[in-house]
C-alpha cells in the first residue's frame, strides 16, 4: 500500500512599504527614475554616511504587526547581515535578527468554507538591494541603486499551510490588509510583494517534519500554485525512490514549469550577523502603540459583513467588492455622492469586472473616478440613456474618465422621452414592414421584437425602450 | 586564545582576501591579540545585565518621510570605477 503524504509550508513574505522616502535617507522610493538618479551617500554605503531612520518605516510596520495579531517588541533594534554582492553596496545588509519588531502574530484564514489560523513567526524591517541589469553588449552588469534602502518587511509565517489553497488564502489576507492599512500596494507581478516558499513532506500522522527545501521567484499566484505541485511531487518521487530531500534554495522557472537548486546548505553563507552600531535603539511606548492603534482602518471582514447588512448586497458581492482596497474605495466613495449602493455593486461586479479580464487589468489599474461613476448613474436614474448606451458609455469612462454628462451631450445620446416623435417613427416603421406587422396580428407574438429593433435603429439606440413597446402594442 | 590556521583561512574566505603566508601568521598574531584585548570583559560577572547594542544612552532617533535628496547621480557616479548609462559596471554577475 503506498504511503499518504501530508505537506508543510511556511513562508517569508517580503513586502515594499508605501514611504515616499527610503529606510535611512531621504531619497525618493518613487518608481520608474533613469538609474541611480535617486540615490546618495548613505543608499551607495559610501564610507563616513550615516544612516537615519525613516519613523513612518516603523509606523507602517508596527500597523501591520497589530492587524496580524502580534505582540510589538518594544525594545528592538537593527542588525547587520553581512554578505558580498554587487547589487549591496555596504556589503551588509541592514536587517533584524535579535529584536524583530513583531513577532508571535496569527490570521485567520478560509478554505472551502473551513477556518483556520496561520502563525506569524516574526516581522522584521530591513532594506531592500539595487537592482542588476546584465549588459550584453560588454558582457559585464550595471547597477542600478535606485531600489537600494528601499523599505521592506519580512513577514515569517510558522510552517502552519497544508496545501497551495491555504497558501494563497494567507497570502490574500495578507495582501487585503496590508493594502487596506496603505502600507503596500502588494503587487506580486511588480515585486512589492515577494513570497519565498518554504516546503516539505512527511507522512501522515508524522510527528518529524521532513527536510525542506525553499523556493524562490515566485512572481504570481498562480506561479506559487504550481510550484508547490511541482515541489510537492519532486519531493515524494524522492523518497519513493529511497533518495533523500536535500535541504536547498531552489529557483522556480514558470515558463517551464520548473525549478533547479541554485545553493545547498553546505554551501549556505555565514552572514555573522551583529548590532548595528550606527543605529540606535527603537523605544516603543504605550502612547505611540495606542496612536497606531487608534488610526487601523475598517478591515475586510469587517467592511464585507457591514456591505451585506447596510446594503443588502449578497455575500458573494460584498466577497468581490472588499477583496481589493481600490474596489472597495471607488464603492464607497460613488455611494458617498449619494448613488444607489446595489446599482454602484451591479457596475463594479458586471461591467467593471468584464473589462478588467477583457483588458487582462487588475482591479487596482483602474483609473475611472467615483464622479463620473456616479454621474452615469443620475443619467440612468433620470432615464436620460438607456441601458445599451449607459454600457457605452461606462467603456468610455472605464477607458478615459470621460464625464459621462458632457460626453451624452456632445455624442447626441440622450434617449428620446417625447412621445410624439417616438410615435411619428413608429408609425413609419409599421408602414415599412407589413409582414412583420400581419405576423403579429395572427399571433406570432415574437414578430414585435423586429419591430421595436427597426424603432430603435431608427431612432439611433436612443429611444427609450419601455415606451417603444407601449406605443407599439397600442398602435397595432 | 590562539587563532588556528583553518580560523584564519575561513575568515579570508569570508572577507573575499587572498593572504600570503607571511601575511596569514601576522592575521593570526594580531587577531590572537585582539581577541586578549576585548576577553578581559569576559573577567567580569554581568550576571542580569542588560546586553546593549550601543554605547550611548541614545533612542528613538528618526527622519520623517519628507524627501530631501536631488539628483545627484553625476555626483555620485565620479566615485565609480567604471560606468556605463548612468550605472555602475560591474564584472558579469548573476546567481
Ligand atoms: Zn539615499
Amino acid at each position: 500500500m503506498s504511503k499518504v503524504y501530508e505537506t508543510v509550508i511556511g513562508l517569508e513574505v517580503h513586502v515594499e512599504l508605501a514611504t515616499k522616502t527610503k529606510i535611512f535617507c531621504g531619497c525618493s522610493t518613487a518608481f520608474g527614475g533613469a538609474p541611480n538618479t535617486h540615490t546618495c551617500p548613505v543608499c551607495t554605503g559610501m564610507p563616513g554616511s550615516l544612516p537615519v531612520l525613516n519613523k513612518e518605516v516603523v509606523n507602517k510596520a508596527i500597523a501591520v504587526g497589530l492587524a496580524t495579531n502580534c505582540t510589538i517588541t518594544r525594545n528592538c533594534k537593527f542588525d547587520r547581515k553581512n554578505y558580498f554582492y554587487p547589487d549591496n553596496p555596504q556589503n551588509y545588509q541592514i536587517s533584524q535578527l535579535y529584536y524583530p519588531i513583531c513577532r508571535d502574530g496569527k490570521v485567520e484564514i478560509e478554505v472551502d468554507g473551513k477556518k483556520k489560523y496561520i502563525g506569524i513567526h516574526e516581522i522584521h524591517m530591513e532594506e531592500d538591494a539595487g537592482k542588476l541589469i546584465h549588459d550584453a553588449y560588454t558582457d559585464s552588469s550595471l547597477v542600478d541603486f535606485n531600489r537600494s534602502g528601499v523599505p521592506l518587511i519580512e513577514i515569517v509565517s510558522e510552517p502552519d499551510m497544508r496545501s497551495a489553497d491555504e497558501v494563497l488564502a494567507y497570502l490574500d489576507k495578507l495582501r487585503t490588509t496590508i493594502q487596506y492599512l496603505g502600507a503596500s500596494d502588494c503587487k506580486l507581478n511588480e515585486g512589492s510583494m515577494r513570497a519565498d516558499v518554504n516546503l516539505s513532506i512527511r507522512e501522515v500522522g508524522a510527528e518529524e517534519y521532513g527536510t525542506r527545501t525553499e523556493m524562490k521567484n515566485l512572481n504570481s499566484f498562480k506561479a506559487i500554485a504550481r510550484a508547490i505541485e511541482n515541489e510537492r511531487e519532486r519531493q515524494i518521487d524522492l523518497l519513493e525512490a529511497g533518495k533523500e530531500v536535500v535541504q536547498e534554495t531552489r529557483r522556480w522557472d514558470d515558463t517551464k514549469e520548473y525549478s533547479y537548486a541554485m545553493r545547498s546548505k553546505e554551501d549556505a553563507q555565514d552572514y555573522r550577523y551583529f548590532p548595528d552600531p550606527d543605529l540606535v535603539p527603537i523605544v516603543i511606548s504605550d502612547e505611540w502603540l495606542e496612536e497606531i492603534r487608534s488610526k487601523q482602518p475598517e478591515f475586510r471582514e469587517e467592511k464585507k459583513a457591514r456591505y451585506q447588512e447596510e446594503y443588502g448586497l449578497p455575500e458573494y458581492d460584498a466577497d468581490i467588492l472588499t477583496g481589493t482596497k481600490k474596489l472597495a474605495d471607488i464603492f464607497e466613495e460613488t455611494i458617498a455622492l449619494n448613488a444607489n449602493p446595489k446599482k454602484v455593486s451591479n457596475w463594479l461586479m458586471v461591467e467593471t469586472m468584464r473589462l478588467l479580464k477583457e483588458k487582462e487589468m487588475e482591479p487596482e489599474d483602474i483609473t475611472f473616478s467615483a464622479a463620473n461613476l456616479a454621474k452615469l448613474i443620475q443619467l440612468t436614474d433620470d432615464q436620460a440613456i438607456n441601458s445599451t448606451v449607459a454600457k457605452e458609455v461606462f467603456e468610455k469612462i472605464f477607458a478615459e474618465d470621460i464625464d459621462p454628462a458632457q460626453y451624452v451631450e456632445e455624442k447626441g445620446l440622450k434617449t428620446v422621452n417625447d412621445e410624439g416623435a417616438l410615435r411619428a417613427t413608429i408609425e413609419q416603421v409599421i408602414a415599412d414592414n407589413p409582414q412583420s406587422v400581419a405576423d403579429y396580428r395572427n399571433g406570432k407574438e415574437k414578430a414585435i421584437g423586429f419591430l421595436v429593433g427597426q424603432t430603435m435603429k431608427a431612432m439611433k439606440g436612443k429611444a427609450n425602450p419601455g415606451m417603444v413597446n407601449q406605443i407599439l402594442k397600442e398602435l397595432l | 586564545m590562539q587563532i588556528t590556521d583553518e580560523t584564519i583561512k575561513y575568515v579570508g574566505i569570508l572577507a573575499k582576501l587572498e593572504l600570503s603566508d607571511e601575511e596569514k601568521e601576522q592575521a593570526k598574531k594580531d587577531m590572537s591579540n585582539m581577541l586578549q584585548y576585548v576577553g578581559k570583559l569576559n573577567e567580569l560577572d554581568t550576571e542580569g545585565v542588560e546586553p546593549m547594542s550601543h554605547t550611548f544612552s541614545v533612542h528613538n532617533v528618526f527622519r520623517e518621510d519628507v524627501v530631501t535628496n536631488g539628483d545627484e547621480r553625476d555626483n555620485m557616479l565620479k566615485n565609480a570605477p567604471e560606468q556605463k548609462e548612468g550605472a555602475y559596471k560591474v564584472p558579469k554577475t548573476f546567481e
